[in-house]
This record gives C-alpha cells, structure tokens and sequence, in this order.
C-alpha cells in the first residue's frame, strides 16, 4: 500500500524538534537527510535481538543476521536496477569514490592518458581523481558549465578522445542542483573505450536510479541521504569491472586461503569488504529503502518539484536574490544556492539560523565551481519530501528579515 | 530567537568595522606574511605585518569573509598596530581565551574588539572572529623564528 506524502512528515521526530527556540524547519538535505521512527526502531531492534557478526558464525543467530545483511545488498541491488554481486557496502559515496580512483584506475590508465571530470564535482569526486592523475601521469580535464549553468555537453564531447580512460561526474550537482544526462553522457564516453563513474550522492534519494539503463560502470551514493544511517555507503560497479578491480583493503572474510607468503582472495562483492563492517548500518539503510518503497518516487519528485518551484520562484522575487543554477524551467534538483547582494552568506545564515531555518552557507565542498561562479561561498537550501510550504515561507520571511536587518 | 539577541552578536560597532574595515589592504614592504582560511566555509584572511624592534610598526589584511571576520581583523589591527609583540601575544591569548573558554570575562585591554564576546553565544561563528588573531599568532611566530635563526 502507498503512504500518503502529505502525512509522512510525521515519520521524522528530529523534525518535530526546535532550534533557537523556534520550531525547526529543516532545509539541509543535501548535507543529510533525517532519519523516519522506522529506521530509528530498525537500529534499536538490531542491536536488541540481532546484534551478532555476519559471515563468520556457525550457530543460528548468526546465520539469521547473515541472511539479513545479505537480503539488503538484494534489496539495494533492486534499488539500481543491479544484480546482488555488484553491490559493494563502504563507508558512504567518499570511499566509493576513492576506491575506484585508487584501485581501478591504475588498472587502465596509462601515463599520458585523460580522466575527464566536470567543474561542478564535489571535491570527494575531484580530489581523489587529481591524487590518481598525478601518480599515475594521467592529464586531468574537466568539462566547464554552460550559460544555464548545465554541462557545456559539446565541450565535452570535445574532450572525448582515444586517451580517455576515466568519465567521472555527479549525476545532481550538490550545489546548482543540475541534473546531468548521465545516459547519454555514458553512450559517448563508451564509444571512445571510456569507464564511467557516477556520483549519485544527491541523485539516490530523490530519483529512482536505474545503472543499467543508464549504462554506468560505477555508481555510489550514501546511505544517510537516502533517509538511512550514517557510516554506510554504496559502490556499484559492473560484475567484470569488480573482478578486475583489486582489493582497497586486506583482513579478515575477504579471504578464501592464506598461507605464510601468498593469499587468495574471495570474489567481489566479499574480496572488498575486509573486516567487521557495518551491520547495523546496512540493516537499517534497508529500512530506509523500506520506507522510500512505501512512499513511491511519483510522490516523492512531485513534493520536492513543488518545493523547488516554490521556493526558487519566491526567491527570485526578493530584490537582491541571485540564484546559482539552471533556470526553474530546466530539469532542476531540490537544490537552491543563492547570495543576497551585500550580504555575506554566513551572516545570512545566522540570521536564518536564529529564526529556526536550518541551510547550508560556504563552498559545499566545490571549491573549484565557487571559483567558476567567482563567488567566495553561497548559501543553500535543499529540500526534501517532508519539507511543505510552510517551510518555504518561513525561508522567505528569514531572508527577508535578513535583508531588513542588514539594510541590504 | 527574538531580534534583540541578534543585535547582541551584530552591534553598530561590528558593522562599522565590518562595512569600513580599518588597516585593510596590502603592505609591500611587509616582513612577515600569514595566508589562513576556514576550510569549512571558505573565510580567507591574508595578514601582512612589519616588524621593528619587537614592536608591530605597521600592519594590514585582505581576503573575503563574513562580517564577523571582517569586523575582527580590523578591530585586531586597531588594537595591535604600533604596540610590542609581547603586548600583542599577551591580547592574543586573552581574546582567544574570551571567545574559547570564558566569555565572561572581557577584558578592557581589547578595546573595540571586547564586543566580540557576544558571538560565544553563537558557536558556529567562533571560528569567524579568530580566524584573524591566529594569523597574528602566526606571524608573530613566523618572524620570532626568523630573528632566532
């Protein structure tokens, strides 16, 4: 049966809280979601009737939990569109990331080849890609954006040549909250023998997410944006590729024989997950993917589709507002970054800080795109279903104080 | 939050400076140098000092900031500008001490920049307001090492 949207806000307590005595109106969604009771309850239960090591244990609660752990990477492979052995847990969308640079992409890039990124990476999709180009003597370039703040797509088929080895990109921007055509982007990196590695750390939560139409080789995103805990994260990759693809880590049930001088290794997905991992996690980033089911993605893109509307339009009208991103015609995540003129954004933050309305001020991590926009830092609002249009008034109001207040 | 608590923390005095910052600018002839940012939000301070006969003769700042930084560096440049780095150091670490652990007491030897106790109330701007004083810190060291050597 499909939940109703309109009530599930009331699945989140730590929305029912205040801040600065105000009630909370929580617009920090692309940072992390909040968590709804039921994977609240899930983490309680796991570790009240359940808590036992995975994959080691002969007696019958461990075989239970094994099973359990085992049932969510199905249920996240459903969840992509993938198959179970394609699945591999991490930490979050940061060590996805790191681990395809660091372990698969010396397995193809030669000195002198390209890896093509784009501006608007988050730097944990950039970072790991400049250390990766530097040791292997790979030339690292990066696709600007156009006019609308969407990716100049005929510069970047420019930059697809024979060298390039690596297409690494976001499928949301975190910051613009452009959505990139990932698909056709795919299909033309495949045509010159390219990998591409997607971002999907803003995309998961709020689209369904289907790697094999889109045709991807990896894909990550973590679980505490997509209403699960933190400290788990997921990498996608194609069976073959996590075949090639050597192990990050060494330790314990990644292994099928070691002797005193030499190792053999399990398969993927085992061969990457070394050591006790987090079970909890992945039990209750199952509960979130319960939950998400439950509310369907035609609700959930139609709620944070309004927000956006909304919010973006009613910015837009404030004298001053500059808004960073594609035109609220085009395609647009549920991501606003905006300057008020003559305010600087942290200073308009604290005011919206003090009037309960939690956003994002600074560079997001995207220092190479602030430097792009030239601007020093923006401030942020992203939504999510459970936020409604009393949440977008009182960001408005807030703003509009803050302009008062700093006679901007 | 009533406005009223938002006056505390954004008085006339830190708008002032923060909107007509004082020593801002660059030094040429400057002996010591101190780039610092906030890596979490992107707050740049470039703070340039000249140094003679363990006295601050001359110093000024750039960079981009919010208002809080701003109003701090120039406050802090008011306050130092002229006195002897020992004198400096000993202001330092009152105000680091004011904003860190005891808000409670300001001290009169900061001059306008006692007013920056009231962003104690809000920690996530803590980092703004010392930003510039640890680069004093930095320079002050910087050219310490430099006359040991």
């Amino acid at each position: 049966m499909v939940k109703d949207i309109a009530t599930a806000r009331n699945d989140f307590p730590l929305l029912k809280t205040q801040m600065n005595q105000e009630s909370l109106t929580y617009l920090d969604n692309a940072a992390t979601t909040q968590k709804p009771q039921a994977v609240i309850e899930r983490l309680v239960d796991y570790y009240q009737t359940e808590n036992v090591n995975v994959q080691r244990g002969v007696y019958a609660l461990a075989q239970a939990t094994t099973a359990k752990y085992e049932q969510v990477r199905q249920q996240v492979a459903d969840f992509l569109h993938a198959q179970a052995d394609e699945i591999i847990f991490t930490r979050g969308t940061t060590t996805s990331l790191n681990w395809v640079a660091q372990s698969f992409a010396p397995t193809v890039i030669q000195p002198g080849d390209e890896i093509l990124i784009t501006i608007m990476e988050h730097h944990s999709n950039l970072v790991p890609w400049q250390i990766v180009a530097k040791k292997l003597g790979a030339h690292l370039r990066y696709v600007e954006l156009n006019d609308q703040a969407e990716l100049d797509l005929a510069q970047l088929q420019a930059n697809l040549n024979q060298r390039t080895k690596i297409v690494a990109l976001t499928q949301v921007s975190n910051v613009l909250g452009t959505i990139n055509p990932i698909k056709q982007i795919t299909a033309w990196a495949h045509q010159v023998g390219a990998y591409v590695v997607v971002d999907g750390a803003q995309a998961a939560g709020h689209m369904p997410v289907d790697v094999q139409a889109l045709d991807c080789d990896f894909y990550a995103f973590s679980g505490h944006k997509v209403y699960g805990p933190t400290g788990i994260g997921v990498l996608y990759g194609k069976a073959a590729l996590l075949q090639q693809m050597p192990p990050v880590e060494y330790g314990g049930e990644m292994i099928n024989r070691v002797t005193r001088q030499s190792t053999d290794f399990k398969a993927a997905p085992a061969k990457f997950e070394a050591g006790t991992m987090p079970i909890a996690q992945v039990i209750g980033l199952g509960a979130a993917l319960d939950y998400l089911t439950s509310l369907g993605w035609s609700q959930i893109e139609a709620q944070e589709q309004h927000l956006v509307q909304l919010a973006g339009s009613q910015l837009q009208a404030i004298p001053g507002i500059t808004l960073y991103g594609p035109p609220l015609s085009k395609p647009h995540a549920p991501v606003l970054s905006f300057n008020l003129t003559g305010v600087h954004p942290h200073d308009l933050a604290t005011v919206l800080d003090s009037q309960g309305v939690a956003v994002r001020a600074g560079h997001h991590c995207a220092q190479p795109l602030m430097a792009a926009l030239q601007v020093s830092a923006t401030a942020r609002a992203s939504f999510a279903f459970y936020n409604n249009d009393q949440d977008v008034q009182r960001l408005i109001t807030a703003v509009k104080l803050a302009k008062e207040f700093f006679q901007a | 939050m009533k406005i009223s608590q938002l006056n505390d923390l954004y008085r006339q005095l830190i708008i002032d400076h923060a909107q007509h910052p004082h020593h801002h600018g660059q030094l040429p002839q400057a002996d010591q140098s101190v780039n610092l940012n906030n890596p979490t939000c992107g707050d740049v301070i470039d703070l340039q000092v000249v140094f003679k006969d363990q006295q601050i003769k001359e110093i000024a700042f750039s960079g981009d900031g919010c208002s809080i930084s701003q109003a701090s560096a120039s406050m802090m440049c008011d306050l130092v500008n002229g006195q002897t780095i020992s004198q400096a150091k000993q202001e330092i670490a009152v105000f680091l001490e004011m904003l860190m652990n005891n808000p409670d007491e300001p001290s009169d030897i900061l001059g306008d920049a006692a007013v920056l106790a009231a962003v104690v109330k809000f920690p996530a701007r803590i980092k703004c307001a010392t930003l510039a004083w640890k680069a004093l810190e930095q320079a002050i060291t910087q050219e310490e090492q430099h006359a040991g050597n």
